[in-house]
């Protein structure tokens, strides 16, 4: 039988098993949505801007293993969602967007809504495709989920002009797909594990730097097995939360700029240190020349092998899938006879004791005056049993939440860590709230992030999304004004938000539930009030204490142990 | 250090821009690129010169391997290879330079490909270096027009990219 461009388009989405997808339609794209009109498998989520269409099925794709779909229309559609692929292409995400193009005739002339979606998105794209041929639609789209969750995952876009979604053609799905050009790495080379095995046994400081590669391959439970089988300290970064457990002994928390003292002295000080799915980032080491001062051998796992030795020397690189190259080091080293240095480890803990008491742990002077920013999370951790999906903004309230919600499972701290996208918290959320409809959603937010999109409130009504907003308003863009305070001599250049709307009556003209928290002591009964309302969106504004800092901090461009801890404690 | 990196792509549009913008997007240099279809028209074959520390240099492997659209890669300079490059020149020809032109022309293996009563223009094949000290030797004054492929290159013997 043939179908439409459009009408292919859509079934292959069914055959990929998609649930949902978000989008705004237009005219490229009305084809697309007429299709969608007929069919009831696939659900339309309409947002309310482009940009929260791919930042929700950003969500829904890392709160899950699954490919976020969404569909836009050419020209404003697309480059309004250039952010959101920008964003889960700097995180890994494996996602498909589709973009409605001019048809194949207009474009090169300047016509209406004509932009070079192919060229726009480039960078910021693992792929992307401009389809010229109905017959080649079923195909691309093949393609385009393959490369999207296959390897090292991220975006792919397909754009698909007008009159390709109109013509008509056969329709006939391939079974499998091959990509002459794309062998993405499976099992690692054996001798490079014998080698790391080694390395490991040996060591008096052995450290474990994991990163989103370890949530993204879905390998906690080896990555927890191979801690508990050498005794090492563990860290994650930013994206690497719950990909080991924060309750476990052997987890020193999140490193890097925010990271806490002795993950940050282990990391510099370590001799043998194994990189799992993380990558050396200027935000995790700081400071790459005072990061090599010290000597250490350094063993990195990853799929990426562009990602190994990028920033750092690599004794030992190993590419592969993570998952296939723990099972087979954790075999070598069940198998061997050989133990880890139980003496020189535990010289290596008592260290980083010292380090524990030296840099004070995660603290802040609490009080009963004022809302301390940390308080509210804590309380959030307690309330929810550690148990949420909490998404993130970007700022203070971001490394609040990473320091102090203890994440015990991966795929629950949803966050920009890449780019760093202000806006992305809230549909974010609804991408996960969708995906498990019955879980505690979280989404801690800034007063400036919170009105990046805003708008999605609109969108939450409409598909009945109980997310809990927690609105950390000190009143300040807070992480540029900390900044500023430390670097550019109080001067706080724009950093103020003046003319805050009252965000309880926005909530409330978006048809939800807004409670405003002056007092510390109001932060767990509203709390409470507000998770018991399980079908209600509660937007919580938390008047914070608007001179709080986040410590530790390395100041940018020092190295991990030039350290700034917290002042006044 | 200077190095030639091959490369075999897909012979799709876009194929090129993505390599050109991976260059341009991480900073890395290109003295030349040259890039046509292979016997098999599927696939392209391109030479790009550039020049990095041995650091750079291998990340701009991994990041070309990384591209979708690019089947294998080769750094020529990791081994024996053939560096060739065409020019075309115009030069000012007249009175008594026209006979020194046409001797330097033929003692380094030139060819005269067009002549009129002020100009030659000459084709030369060979190395960046051999081009380049035939520039110098003609003089830049009697130089009108040059214009250069950048280099291609292959491996010698049995160093093949090949699918
Ligand atoms: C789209 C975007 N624009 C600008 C920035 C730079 N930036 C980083 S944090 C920040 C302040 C965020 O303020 P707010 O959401 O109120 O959170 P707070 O730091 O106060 O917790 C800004 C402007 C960014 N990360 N993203």
């Amino acid at each position: 039988m043939e179908m439409t461009g459009a009408e292919i388009t859509i079934r292959c989405l069914h055959e990929e098993g998609v649930e949902y997808i978000f989008g705004y339609p237009g005219g490229a794209v009305l084809h697309i949505y007429d299709a969608l009109f007929q069919q009831d498998k696939v659900k339309h989520i309409l947002v309310r801007h482009e940009q929260a269409a791919v930042h929700a099925a950003d969500g829904y794709a890392r709160s899950s293993d699954k490919v976020g779909v969404a569909l836009v229309t050419s020209g404003p559609g697309l480059t309004n969602a250039v952010t959101g692929i920008a964003t889960a292409y700097l995180d890994s995400i494996p996602m498909v967007v589709i973009s409605g193009q001019v048809p194949t005739f207009a474009i090169g002339e300047d016509a209406f809504q004509e932009v070079d979606a192919v060229g726009i998105t480039r960078p910021c794209v693992k792929h992307n495709f401009l389809v010229k041929d109905v017959k080649d639609i079923a195909a691309t789209i093949k393609k385009a989920f393959y490369l999207a969750n296959s390897g090292r995952p991220g975006p792919v876009l397909v754009d698909i002009p007008k009159d390709i979604s109109a013509q008509k053609t056969t329709f006939s799905y391939p079974a499998t797909i091959n990509i002459r050009s794309y062998q993405p790495p499976g099992r690692g080379d054996s001798q490079q594990i014998m080698q790391a095995v080694q390395l490991l046994l040996t060591a008096k400081r052995p450290m474990i730097y994991a990163g989103g590669g370890v949530v993204l391959s879905g390998a906690s439970a080896q990555l927890t097995e191979l801690v508990r089988l050498l005794g090492a300290p563990c860290t994650n970064t930013l994206m690497g939360l719950g990909g080991f457990p924060a309750n476990d002994t052997k987890f020193v928390g999140m490193l890097g700029m925010h990271g806490t003292y002795e993950a940050n002295m282990a990391m510099q000080h370590c001799d043998v240190l194994v990189a799992i799915g993380a990558r050396f980032d200027d935000r995790v080491i700081g400071n790459v020349e005072h990061f090599a001062q010290v000597p250490r051998k350094i063993i990195h796992i990853d799929i990426d092998p562009s990602s190994i030795a990028k920033r750092v020397k690599v004794d030992v690189p190993i590419v592969g899938d993570l998952k296939l190259v723990l099972d087979e080091l954790l075999s070598v080293l069940r198998a061997g006879t050989q133990k880890p240095d139980v003496a020189g480890l535990a010289d290596w803990w008592r260290q980083i004791e010292e380090w524990r008491v030296t840099g004070g742990g995660l603290r802040y002077k609490n009080s009963s005056e004022i809302i301390k920013p940390q308080f509210v999370i804590e309380t959030l951790h307690r309330l929810t049993g550690g148990d949420a999906f909490v998404t993130s903004d970007v700022g203070q309230h971001q490394m609040w939440a990473a320091q102090y919600y203890k994440f015990n499972h991966p795929r629950r701290w949803i966050n920009s860590g890449g780019l760093g996208t202000m806006g992305f918290g809230l549909p974010a959320a609804m991408g996960v709230q969708l995906k498990h409809p019955g879980a505690t959603v979280a989404c801690v937010t800034g007063e400036g992030s919170i009105q990046m999109n805003i708008q999605e409130l609109s969108t939450c009504k409409q598909y009945h999304l109980p997310i809990k907003v927690l609105s950390l308003n000190n009143g300040y863009l807070g992480m540029v004004r900390q900044w500023q305070e430390f670097f550019h001599g109080n001067r706080f250049s724009e950093s103020y938000m003046d003319a805050l709307p009252d965000f309880v009556k926005v909530a409330e003209a978006y048809g939800h539930v807004g409670i405003r928290i002056d007092n510390p002591a109001d932060v767990e009964p509203a709390m409470k009030e507000a998770f018991a309302r399980k079908n209600d969106l509660v937007f919580m504004d938390f008047r914070t204490d608007p001179t709080e800092n986040v410590f530790p901090m390395v100041p940018g461009g020092k190295g991990l142990s030039e350290v700034v801890l917290s002042e006044d404690l | 250090m200077r190095h030639i990196i091959s490369l075999l792509m897909e012979n799709e549009a876009g194929a090129l821009s993505r390599v050109a913008g991976l260059f341009s997007a991480r900073g890395y240099n290109i003295e030349s690129l040259t890039v046509a279809p292979t016997e098999d028209a599927t696939l392209s074959r391109m030479t790009i010169v550039t020049s990095g520390s041995d650091a750079v240099i291998e990340q701009i492997n991994k990041q070309l391997n990384k591209l979708i659209d690019v089947v294998s890669v080769m750094d020529l300079s990791e081994g024996e290879h053939i560096e060739r490059e065409l020019m075309l020149v115009k030069l000012r020809a007249e009175g008594d330079a026209r006979e020194e032109l046409k001797r330097l022309t033929d003692i380094f293996r030139g060819r005269i490909l067009d002549v009129t009563d002020h100009t030659y223009t000459i084709e030369l094949t060979g190395s960046r270096v051999k081009l380049d000290s035939f520039i110098d030797a003609i003089g830049r004054e009697l130089i009108l027009e040059t214009v250069r492929t950048g280099a291609s290159g292959i491996g010698r013997g049995n160093r093949i990219l090949k699918l």
